[in-house]
């Protein structure tokens, strides 16, 4: 979902350049009490694994297709703040190096899928953490299905903000929302099975190491192990 | 799970999602691009794709950077180069994410644990 340059004017990529600067910066202070010695593998490899998956395009409909966004993923594996630089380097290298989402809509893609995606899957995570962790370890997939399915959501709906402000053509703002909505609703499936299967796997084998887990006593059990 | 065999299990399919199961990836527009894409017709003209109709994508600017050697994640695009561009994305965003995460994590290190005054 990464926007082109020229998609909405350049007061609004202005905008969300300050949005996004003042996120990253905050959450680049912030990352500190996420990041260890211990964790900086996990999440360096995070990030990796989002490019990599962001380049797989699935089919929702006949002609359009979706990819993983990462933010829940992100968040729930590596903590919120982490996660939005995780997510933040992602998008300047694909801006950067691949000519994948514009230069100057760099704002508003950082604002739509790093912050928005990353902390609306968060706080979903968070959200459902009491009801759906102290049951079978199941629970934890539903959690991050959910939560990377609301997310993507999330991020469409930030990005149908920049246009309501400032988009580009004549287009009626309603029938963008709806599409926008019904798409990244179907996307979202995709993703919350990609977040669900991916975070299930690090849990298997790394409870100690995923951050949502942190203090539990699924994450107890492997360090006493 | 020994601990290098996380590592490397994560390392490898990170690396077999972007160098070899790309090449499966579907090559229609995403959810955001076919919204811009609403209204129009892309028709293939010799001078390349054109937007007939009227619709949001026939706003976007071409990218500044669609000359780079990595644009539209090939190597200068030349055909069947996906995957190895995509091991080089996944180098280049673990190296410059390992960098910026380890000097976060130094950063707090380096602060003092507690100063007793």
């Amino acid at each position: 979902m990464h926007m082109s340059d020229g998609i909405v004017n350049a007061p609004t990529s202005l905008i969300f350049g300050v949005v996004a600067i003042g996120a990253v910066a905050v959450a680049a202070v912030k990352a500190r009490s996420e990041l260890d010695e211990r964790t900086v593998p996990l999440a360096g490899l995070v990030a990796a694994f989002i490019f990599a998956a962001q380049m797989i395009n699935f089919p929702i409909l006949p002609g359009v297709s979706g990819h993983l966004l990462g933010g829940a993923l992100a968040a729930i594996l590596v903590g919120p703040y982490t996660g939005v630089l995780c997510l933040t380097i992602v998008l300047v290298v694909q801006a950067l190096l691949f000519a994948d989402g514009g230069v100057t809509a760099l704002g508003t893609n950082i604002t739509n899928m790093a912050v928005v995606g990353v902390a609306v899957g968060y706080g979903v995570a968070v959200a459902l953490r009491r009801v759906l962790l102290s049951r079978r370890p199941g629970g934890l997939g539903v959690l991050a299905f959910l939560a990377g399915l609301v997310g993507t959501v999330a991020a469409a709906m930030a990005f149908v903000l920049e246009y309501a402000i400032g988009g580009a053509g004549s287009g009626s703002l309603g029938a963008v929302a709806g599409y926008m909505f019904g798409t990244h609703a179907l996307i979202g499936i995709g993703e919350g099975v990609i977040t669900a299967a991916t975070v299930l796997a690090v849990a298997q084998a790394r409870p100690d190491l995923v951050y949502l887990l942190r203090g539990t006593e699924q994450a107890r059990k492997q360090v006493a192990a | 799970m020994k601990q290098r065999t996380f590592w490397v299990a994560f390392a490898a399919v990170t690396l077999l999602i972007a160098g070899v199961f790309s090449y499966f990836a579907s090559s229609s527009p995403d959810g955001l691009d076919s919204a811009t894409l609403r209204g129009c017709e892309v028709v293939e003209t010799d001078a390349g794709e054109e937007l007939v109709g009227e619709c949001i994508a026939q706003h976007a600017a071409e990218h500044h950077l669609a000359d780079s050697p990595l644009a539209d994640y090939t190597l200068g695009g030349r055909e069947g180069t996906g995957g190895l561009a995509g091991v080089i994305g996944v180098v280049v965003t673990v190296g410059a994410a390992g960098a910026l995460f380890w000097a976060i994590a130094r950063s707090r290190r380096d602060k003092p644990a507690s100063s007793p005054r």
